[in-house]
């Protein structure tokens, strides 16, 4: 064994190195697209992006506001649907549910989870599209909410199952019911966490591109309400990204960049909640 | 009869239908109730996806059946539908994908599990969930702008005078192509790889390392032959994880690939895939063939991911649970 020993010491050394090479390597490759999107979009990022809508081909300036507004409406409308059916089948799971539903639901909830996004704006292109007869906002929406569902269940779940017997027990022995020890008791001090659960839902969706270029479909102009076709950042990024005009290519920088700002700020604060939830509790 | 009445002064038989009623009457039972419609709407919707899906795509079925899969004209004038260039599309794409990134990730997730201080390691994680959370219109922006224009002018005509006698390196660069599509996909699945396979690792029991350490194993030693094989079929979960991400991946790949329902050996050319054709022709799709057809490649995606993700969980809970026993 001693005959090997500095060729097993050079091998360890060696994989040591190498693994971190790779770890450096993969981590790096975050400050690359953020350095890009930089460095490409942060020249354009002005007031007007954020207040005037796109100008016609040809002319420079303009915005992407119907895009931003757009965004936020098809977020709202995911939430609507994604946050109530995530949060109360979550409660199910935790507070009500035997073994074997709890199983089937965790199951199928999970299932949706791994379809592929695309595939999901096909189910509401057949549920909402084409009973309509038009794409729109809610249509977008709806696509949308169905992929927040399974993300809020299993982390509400998750959040709920943290709360201790105790808590429940005090509420219980001071004579409160079952539902109410649940909704003064057991959500609230699982609040943050299902708060938590529900920011991630929405950082995850909101850069989702493939349900919505067949649900929401996009628009040059405002969309008022929620019966038409509209615009979002997203679609927008693509759209632009594979369009031929330079100042096209710019502006699909610039959203880029206004995505990823918002796909990370709602990343950390849900870090941040969860990092003072951790540390509360230790 | 009248010796079974009991102190409730009822027979025994009317007594769960009175406690049932009393819970009803304190809100317990509407509680559970309403919690359960709303459990039963996430069974709801997902069956109704796969039933959509089925029912959608009849036509396509009826007409091509299973040759479907083995057609390799996609000619949407002339009605002829056929998915090979599609299927070859992913399938290759993805491999791509896989060859890099399982290295690359389990590198990674060997490097933050057994050899940097929790310290690092955990804000080197929280960096890849960072990654993971870059939505794909972004990986696919800068695949168009970034890497497809570096693929062409250096990466393909370098590979191509080195290893052209290879099928796979010969032809003009396009840039954009399978090569692109597979490596953009990499990046992509990465941060699946290390997250998933960093859990696997850590929950290896600590008597797993300490047998092999007190034997006179290098750390390097003990983690090759310790460590990764007690947390192969967890690691195995993560690459199908990362698998079924690729495949049904659609924004960056449509980006990138080229958008040609051609099949070339060449990876330099470009190619389609089943995500991709979906993307590009559904608000185009004339005809309610057509439209079938492009479903039925929705079905033939959700079922390839349905499967995958469903032996991904399975491998990752049995090591879960063998760690779990050790302890």
């Amino acid at each position: 064994m001693n005959l090997h020993s500095g060729w097993r010491k050079f091998l360890n050394a060696f994989m040591l190195g190498l693994t971190a090479i790779f770890a450096f390597a993969t981590v790096s490759v975050l400050f690359l697209i953020l350095g890009y999107l930089i460095y490409h979009g942060g020249k354009n990022v002005n007031w007007s992006f954020f207040t005037e809508l796109p100008k016609p081909v040809g002319e420079q300036g303009g915005g992407m506001a119907n895009a931003i507004v757009g965004t936020a409406k098809l977020l709202s409308v995911a939430l609507l649907i994604g946050a109530p059916a995530g949060i109360f089948s979550g409660v199910y799971l935790s507070e009500f549910g035997g073994k074997a539903p709890n199983f089937f639901v965790r199951y199928m909830a999970d299932l949706l989870n791994g379809v592929p996004s695309i595939v999901i704006g096909i189910f509401a292109y057949a549920i909402v599209v084409l009973p309509a007869g038009h794409f729109s906002t809610l249509a977008g929406g709806f696509a949308l909410g169905v992929m927040m569902i399974p993300i809020i269940l299993r982390s509400t779940e998750q959040f709920l199952k943290a709360v201790p017997r105790t808590l429940r027990e005090g509420a219980m022995a001071l004579g409160a019911s079952k539902w109410r020890t649940i909704l003064t008791v057991v959500v609230p001090a699982a609040a943050s966490g299902i708060i938590t659960g529900i920011m991630l839902a929405l950082a995850r969706i909101a850069g989702e591109t493939a349900p919505l270029l067949f649900t929401a479909f996009s628009n040059r102009y405002s969309s008022p309400g929620f019966n038409e076709p509209i615009a979002s950042l997203p679609v927008m990024i693509y759209t632009y990204a594979i369009g031929p005009y330079q100042d096209w290519h710019e502006q699909a920088w610039t959203a880029g960049l206004v995505l990823l700002g918002l796909v990370f700020v709602l990343n950390v604060a849900t870090r941040l909640v969860f990092a003072r939830k951790t540390a509360a509790a230790r | 009869m009248l010796e079974r009445v009991n102190a409730t002064g009822l027979t025994p038989s009317f007594r769960p239908l009175r406690i049932y009623w009393e819970r009803l009457r304190r809100g317990d039972e509407i509680a559970h109730v309403l919690t359960l419609i709303f459990a039963s709407t996430v069974i709801g919707v997902t069956a109704l996806l796969v039933y959509q899906l089925w029912i959608q795509s009849a036509l396509s079925r009826q007409k091509f059946g299973w040759a479907f899969f083995a057609t390799r004209v996609w000619d949407p004038v002339g009605g002829q539908f056929g998915a090979l260039p599609f299927l070859y599309g992913t399938v290759v794409t993805s491999a791509i994908a896989l060859l890099l990134a399982v290295p690359l990730g389990l590198g990674t997730a060997i490097f933050l599990s057994e050899f940097s201080a929790k310290r690092i390691s955990d804000a080197l994680a929280f960096l890849v969930d960072l990654l993971a959370a870059v939505p794909s219109v972004i990986y696919g922006l800068l695949g168009i702008f970034v890497l497809a224009p570096l693929l062409r002018v250096w990466v393909e005509p370098v590979l191509r005078s080195q290893f052209g006698f290879l099928p796979f390196f010969r032809g003009p660069a396009y840039g954009v192509g399978f090569l692109a599509a597979g490596l953009t996909l990499a990046i992509m699945v990465v941060p699946f790889i290390v997250s998933v396979s960093r859990e696997v690792l850590i929950s290896v029991p600590r008597e797993q390392r300490e047998a092999a350490l007190a034997l006179g194993a290098t750390r390097w030693e003990t983690i090759s032959r310790a460590v990764v094989p007690f947390a192969k079929t967890g690691i195995l979960g993560s690459v199908f994880l990362a698998l079924a991400r690729a495949l049904g991946e659609t924004m960056a790949v449509t980006m990138v690939i080229g958008n040609d329902p051609k099949i070339s050996a060449s990876l330099f050319a470009p190619g389609y895939s089943i995500a991709a054709v979906i993307a590009n022709e559904f608000t185009e799709a004339t005809g309610s063939l057509y439209l079938s057809a492009l479903i039925e490649l929705g079905l033939v995606l959700f079922l390839l991911t349905f499967v995958l993700n469903g032996l991904a969980r399975l491998l990752v809970l049995a090591t879960a649970q063998r760690g779990g026993l050790l302890e």
